[in-house]
């Protein structure tokens, strides 16, 4: 045991160092190891009780999840609330939503490694590890939404009897290999990222099975100069890679809205606006995840205001790129002078025309609206406002793709083939089971992965006392 | 430990030496090379700027393998695309030529980041020789606290220079908190 000094001071309080630091004071590499790695080590009984409950729900909802997908394959995808002409009801809304949250981890762990941001190093484990659950429970929309699910594997090229290839001009398919690109670089990504924090758990302690298990997963990482010379070179290949893959992930979903020639659909701001859409959203999740956590595990002194903050003012630049992605779409409805184009809008937001009114306009309210208090710094350093807004966007975006989906279909170009959408008891039995999903794999992930990464944690230390060495 | 190897039963793998802060086994790596010392390597709980070049390690390789794969996959992904709709499955589709190439942009965007991100890890596990279940320098007790706040230097007994005595006399001179022999 490498020199485990009584560190229970350190695990049971927290002091945050406020909107300026990326580090509680009082750390050194050490110290900062064995709090992160004690966040996993602590005795299974001494895990804070919050983290049982969260469970405890998360795993229920797991449980509605798998009756509600067990009665969807028995009876077929009639038991949700979808009809001709809105085929594409819950299960499409989900999918966007979910690939939406999981595009900050992305965002955090590649972009702001290229530029270098000190603020990205306690969150971006954390941010992909929910990239890696968020991209999870995107992909299991379109593949409960099939139909006939067993056969989703006809989705991907492959030599077969029947002598059928996919259709490679049609955005669906892009969409099949964007999304499995994306879940297997985020994987990769993550993966990566974690071997020398195995390597660290590994030796915190070598002889219990907990430590045999992380050392199989470091692979005999050593830390040798040369194995980190290439290792630093691939995590900035990784990143490179990674950020375009992010922005191309969400402009091929949008694609198989604005490809479509729908009204309401057929916009070429779509990409740009859902790539901020997601990033968002994602950007919110991250919040309503963080905030309880750092309060739970009093990890304040690692995970502090300055990253709140941070993430905070992306979430209010994001959210002003996604408002003007809005006016453009009212401002195009007005200046094509398209009847449908214009129809479609209004339908979207006047009570006498449309039934979805209050969704846009909800929208509105917790899209632009109540984020726009993140102006202020006293509300960006008020722990409970940032949470409130997080959990407020999150819901704003699940409605952002309600109405582009739902709202756009219900009224098309004949109104003989108008309809309505009424979600039904399983389309919420699905959609809150995957939030569940999520939640419980984040909370699973969290008692057993080290959420920070230790070894950039060192690092962000070693660059602090830098400038006090140089002067020796 | 030391009287077996006097008996010859256990070959040493090197002499290590164990320094509480990084600039300081910077330093050391960079007097070992100047005193004539090649086969070594350091071992650091977070990477380094300068080490490795310190330890005279030049070339990564792992940017061209990655550079071929991206090549590979994004020619992989095109490919497909094509034979898919010009020779397995010929359709047209609203009157587009069948090679319809600006369609098949986004598949070969992604069979090129795919490709070139698992041949990027997979590469450079490869490089590092990874995974390896045993080491040598995981023989040092202290070594345990290589990937938590301690920094060592192994020079190898392979190196043409190493003597055992001599070795650990200048790794003693660059003021370690301590020099082991390393067990193979």
């Amino acid at each position: 045991m490498a020199d485990e000094r009584d560190n229970s001071a350190l695990m049971d309080s927290a002091v945050d160092p406020g909107p300026d630091k990326v580090i509680g004071s009082g750390f050194d590499m050490g110290s900062a190891t064995d709090k992160i790695a004690g966040v996993v080590y602590r005795p299974f009984l001494k895990t804070p009780k919050q983290m049982f409950i969260g469970f405890a729900v998360a795993f229920a909802l797991v449980n509605l999840f798998l009756v509600a997908v067990t009665f969807l394959f028995y009876k077929g995808v009639g038991v949700w609330g979808i009809v001709i002409p809105i085929a594409w009801g819950f299960a499409i809304v989900n999918f966007v939503w979910w690939i939406g949250i999981g595009h900050a981890g992305t965002l955090i762990s590649a972009i702001l490694l290229l530029l270098k941001q000190d603020w990205r190093t306690s969150i971006n484990r954390f941010s992909e590890a929910m990239t890696l659950f968020a991209v999870a429970c995107a992909g299991m929309f379109p593949i409960l939404h099939l139909g006939r699910p067993w056969l989703a594997y006809w989705l991907l090229p492959y030599p077969n009897q029947m002598w059928l290839w996919p259709q490679p001009r049609s955005p669906l398919i892009w969409d099949v290999f964007a999304v499995s690109t994306y879940a297997t670089v985020s994987f990769i990504f993550w993966f990566t990222g974690l071997i020398p924090d195995f390597a660290t758990m590994r030796d915190k302690r070598p002889n219990t099975v907990a430590g045999r298990i992380y050392g199989m997963l470091a692979m005999g990482w050593r830390g040798s100069a040369r194995h980190w010379a290439r290792y630093q070179k691939t995590y900035l290949l990784l990143a490179g890679l990674s950020t375009p893959l992010v922005v191309s992930v969400h402009s091929v979903v949008s694609f198989d809205f604005s490809v479509a020639i729908l009204p309401g659909w057929h916009t070429t701001i779509f990409p740009p606006y859902f790539v901020a859409g997601a990033i968002y959203s994602g950007f919110a999740m991250v919040l309503s995840l963080a905030i309880p956590v750092r309060r739970w595990y009093h990890l304040e002194d690692l995970i502090t205001m300055r990253h709140i903050e941070a993430m905070s003012k992306v979430m209010l630049g994001t959210g002003l790129i996604v408002a003007y992605g809005y006016a453009m779409e009212a401002f195009m409805a007005w200046y094509s002078v398209g009847t449908y184009e214009r129809y479609a809008f209004y339908n979207r937001i006047f009570p006498q025309r449309g039934t979805y009114w209050w969704a846009y306009w909800l929208l509105i309210l917790s899209n632009i609206l109540i984020p726009q208090l993140l102006w202020s710094k006293r509300v960006r350093l008020n722990i409970l406002a940032v949470f409130a807004i997080s959990i407020v966007v999150n819901i704003g975006m699940w409605l952002e793709r309600f109405v582009i989906v739902v709202t756009s279909l219900t009224r098309d170009f004949v109104p003989s083939s108008w309809g309505m959408y009424y979600p039904t008891f399983w389309d919420w039995a699905t959609y809150f089971g995957t939030i569940g999903v999520f939640l419980a794999l984040m909370f699973l992930f969290i008692r057993g992965i080290p959420a920070i990464s230790i070894f950039e944690t060192r690092e962000v230390l070693h660059h602090e006392v830098a400038p006090s060495h140089a002067g020796d | 430990m030391l009287e077996t190897r006097a008996t010859g039963q256990v070959e040493i793998y090197g002499l290590m030496a164990e320094f509480d802060n990084p600039e300081s086994l910077l330093a050391a790596a960079e007097r070992a090379r100047e005193a004539g010392y090649c086969e070594m390597d350091a071992y650091t709980p977070l990477p380094i700027e300068g080490l490795a070049e310190a330890i005279g390690f030049r070339r990564t390789l792992i940017e061209k393998i990655v550079f071929a794969a991206g090549l590979l996959g994004a020619t992989g992904g095109f490919m497909l695309c094509w034979w898919m709709t010009v020779v397995a499955y010929p359709h047209i589709v609203a009157g587009r030529p069948l090679n319809s190439w600006p369609a098949y942009i986004p598949i070969t965007f992604e069979s090129m980041v795919l490709v070139s991100c698992i041949v990027a890890v997979i590469g450079m596990l490869m490089l590092n020789g990874l995974p390896q279940p045993y080491h040598p320098v995981f023989n040092v007790k202290e070594f345990e606290r290589a990937s938590r706040d301690r920094f060592f230097l192994c020079i190898e007994a392979r190196d043409p220079r190493f003597h055992t005595d001599a070795t650990r006399e200048f790794l003693e001179s660059l003021k370690p908190l301590e020099v082991m022999e390393v067990e193979s």
